[in-house]
């Protein structure tokens, strides 16, 4: 049953210096609904998928907002990243209470990241079974952070994660130098296009149901775009190549 | 290692037959996977170069820093699992703040090294804890001059002249031997740095790295920084110069 | 006298080590004595007088005298009340000086985290206004204030910045700020300066707070004519060195003084 004797706890290294049960953990990432990151200099965009459990089910939440300049996409285990979500909701609200103002993205993350790694040190924790894509906006610019089980963090112009989204990642280092200049639209489109490679063929694709999207920049409010709303984005993609990627 | 697989490794509060603590040798593995950090003292100052492992082309530049500031004169250099080192980072700036405060001066080095080391040392002696998968480089100017200590998962904190981490830490040390500790300048000093991580850099197994230096000198007024791009490019330019010409 | 109340320890009874003599130790406690609640800071006692400060065409000028008064005793004659936090902030404060060595403590620590963050953004005037803030009316509300009014001076961004905050914690931003006697005697003075012109140059505005800090010395009992003046502009911020105020040449009164000896 066991890959091997080392992997049970995640007080235990093995003979090679690594974290079995934090590498598994990592595996709980991949298991969920992809999502997509990507930034220009102006804005940062999440992209994500949604999945029902059943045709009567509704469309298990992807995005959340944590402030006005900070929202998360999420892969894994959804409770856990409500958890996560709820404090930096907190964090931030308490940034903004002693300093009236908006807490830096790089702080926020560093402690969520943080506190993932409290729960790979002891005995009788797991590790959080959630990544996280973090976009951001703050005096520094727009950002896109990566969080992992393991503590990490990352930095990124742009990013998948979830199942199938190496095909996404693919995608966007094809494209990723040309997205610094793109307009928000053309940054959905590529997001949304990036997400599209996730999705085996047999399924329905996507469609306005199942598409998440949140926007965030400079003048722009954390917003999440679903339903109706993201229909005009799809529609754009339907009719295929209609804004020429103009990398002016 | 010929208990491994015994059942003698699996804790940290176990020992085996012969008398070792096999996690503790595990988490310095962890330690050997990482890139290779480098660390020179000097008349006047510290410098210390590492070796980041670039992942993705996708992360920003200057993303998962691994040096950073303590407080004002010290910095530490970081091999290992990042998000531990976060760890005995934050652990070591509450340190140094509560010196301030209880005696009103700057921590001394081998004082702060020492309560690191402590803390290293406990994660040592418990099954609930796992060791911190993590080495660190601690330097800066005290009252004793300019101070350089080591500190790795098992506790130990030893101060030296120079020093090396990680992958290429044998070779990086036979390159540190013919360093000229009580003569050499500090600048000088950032450019050898950077000319071993060079020379030690795996081509054929990490691709891509970007290098980080950070220094503490009187030419810092003591306190601790990057080194800045000017100084930090005509020494990478050196350290590439001095790899082509011992490679023809 | 009776001592019935307090329970002293038989040596055999009491286990000192083990966990049931915690409980039984406990009560003891109880019986100590006490002499009513818990007294807090309710008056100053080395204090310094008004800050005043004023935002010119491309920064802010604040002055202070160097005086630290013992009651109506002039204790302490060349002390700085004003402190640098930074690159970008300069605070000076009037009231209880040991509380503002305190803040300064804890404003040090909040810069210090700052170096430490290094990502390319530094705290601005604002935020660290808005944290004394905080500290002020946190102490405030244990009933147990910090007995400062604080003003806060920077610039960072192209941007001015002034506010103030006091010992309760009530914080705004102004384009005047003042505090103490200054709130009486140098505000209308400022806000007349102001009026006449109000795109005033840093030569203007330093010589305003300079004469506004000499009526303060001729008028306010707890001053002296030993001042500094801290500047926040383009060029950074600066406190200069001691200045001591040009006042009224008694020397004509000093020929009256020698014949009145003489006599």
């Amino acid at each position: 049953m066991y890959r091997n004797q080392y992997d049970s706890d995640i007080t235990t290294f093995s003979p090679s210096g690594r974290i079995h049960q934090v590498e598994y953990a990592m595996e709980a990432v991949k298991q969920g609904g992809a999502a997509v990151a990507l930034k220009s200099k102006q804005y940062a965009v999440l992209v994500s998928l949604k999945r029902s459990s059943s045709e009567l089910g509704s469309y298990q939440k992807k995005i959340f907002v944590v402030d006005d300049h900070v929202g998360i996409a999420i892969s894994g285990l959804t409770a856990d990243a409500r958890m996560l979500c709820n404090y930096m909701r907190n964090e931030c609200a308490n940034y903004n209470y002693v300093y009236e103002n908006q807490m830096r993205v790089e702080r926020l993350v560093t402690k969520v990241a943080d506190k993932h790694q409290v729960h790979t040190q002891r005995y009788g924790r797991r590790p959080y079974g959630v990544g996280l894509l973090v976009a951001g906006f703050d005096q520094l610019g727009a950002h896109i952070y990566q969080t992992c089980p393991s503590g990490n963090f990352y930095d990124y112009k742009s990013i998948s994660i979830g199942s199938r989204s190496q095909s996404a990642k693919t995608y966007l280092e094809k494209h990723f130098e040309s997205f610094e200049e793109s307009s928000l639209e053309q940054l959905i489109i590529h997001g949304l296009r990036a997400l599209r490679e996730t999705i085996p063929n047999t399924d329905d694709g996507l469609n306005s149901k199942n598409v998440s999207i949140g926007i965030v920049g400079e003048n722009q409010k954390f917003k999440i775009i679903e339903d109706e709303a993201a229909q005009q984005y799809l529609n754009l993609l339907e009719n295929e190549e209609p804004v020429e990627m103009q990398t002016n | 290692m010929s208990s491994v697989g015994s059942g003698y490794d699996l804790y940290v509060s176990t020992y085996s037959p012969d008398g070792k603590l096999f996690q503790v040798e595990y988490a310095n593995k962890a330690v050997e996977n990482s890139g290779t950090l480098v660390a020179i003292k000097t008349k006047d100052g510290v410098v210390i170069g590492i070796e980041k492992l670039v992942p993705s082309k996708m992360l920003c530049h200057g993303s998962n820093r691994r040096i950073h500031h303590i407080d004002t004169h010290i910095g530490v250099g970081v091999s290992g699992f990042l998000a531990d080192a976060r760890q005995l980072i934050t652990r070591a700036r509450s340190e140094a703040k509560q010196y301030r405060q209880v005696y009103g001066q700057p921590i001394p080095i081998k004082v702060l090294s020492q309560r690191i080391a402590s803390y290293n040392h406990v994660h040592t002696l418990y099954g609930s804890v796992r060791p911190f998968g993590c080495s660190i480089a601690i330097s800066g100017i005290d009252q004793y001059g300019p101070q350089l200590y080591m500190i790795e998962p098992s506790g130990s904190c030893i101060g030296y002249f120079g020093s090396s981490l990680g992958k290429g830490k044998q070779a990086a040390k036979n390159e540190l031997e013919k360093v000229k500790f009580s003569e050499i300048t500090t600048r000088e000093a950032i450019k050898e740095v950077a000319r071993i991580i060079y020379s030690v850099h795996d081509e054929v197994k990490d691709k891509d790295f970007e290098l980080e230096l950070g220094w503490i000198s009187n030419e810092t007024n003591g306190v601790h920084q990057l080194v800045p791009k000017d100084i930090f490019d005509e020494a990478e330019a050196y350290a590439k110069q001095a790899l082509e010409e011992a490679n023809m | 006298m009776s001592f019935e109340h307090i329970n002293f320890p038989v040596f055999g009874q009491v286990d000192y080590f083990g966990k049931q003599s915690q409980q039984q130790l406990q009560p003891q406690q109880q019986y100590t004595p006490s002499h009513g609640g818990k007294k807090n800071t309710l008056d100053p006692i080395v204090t310094g007088t008004s800050i005043i400060a004023i935002k010119y065409d491309k920064g802010v000028v604040m002055g202070s005298d160097m005086l630290l008064s013992y009651g109506s005793l002039a204790r302490f004659n060349s002390i700085q009340r004003m402190t640098k936090f930074g690159g970008n902030t300069i605070i000076g404060a009037s009231g209880e000086y040991s509380d503002f060595q305190s803040i300064t403590t804890t404003l040090n620590e909040l810069v210090t985290d700052d170096h430490c963050m290094d990502d390319g953004s530094r705290l601005s005037p604002e935020e660290i206004w808005n944290y004394l803030a905080r500290i002020l009316y946190n102490q405030r509300n244990k009933g147990n204030p910090l007995w400062n009014t604080c003003v806060v001076i920077g610039y960072q961004g192209g941007k001015s910045f002034l506010g103030k905050v006091d010992l309760v914690g009530t914080c705004f931003k102004e384009d005047i700020v003042t505090c103490g006697y200054g709130s009486h005697i140098a505000l209308p003075l400022l806000r007349k300066a102001r009026d006449d012109n109000p795109n005033m140059n840093l030569e203007q505005a330093k010589k305003l707070i300079e004469d506004c800090l000499r009526v303060l010395f001729y008028r306010d009992a707890r001053s002296s004519k030993k001042i500094q003046i801290a500047v926040a502009g383009e060029q950074g911020i600066d406190i200069s060195g001691p200045i001591e105020l040009e006042t009224y040449n008694w020397n004509s009164g000093e020929a009256a003084v020698k014949n009145f000896s003489q006599v």
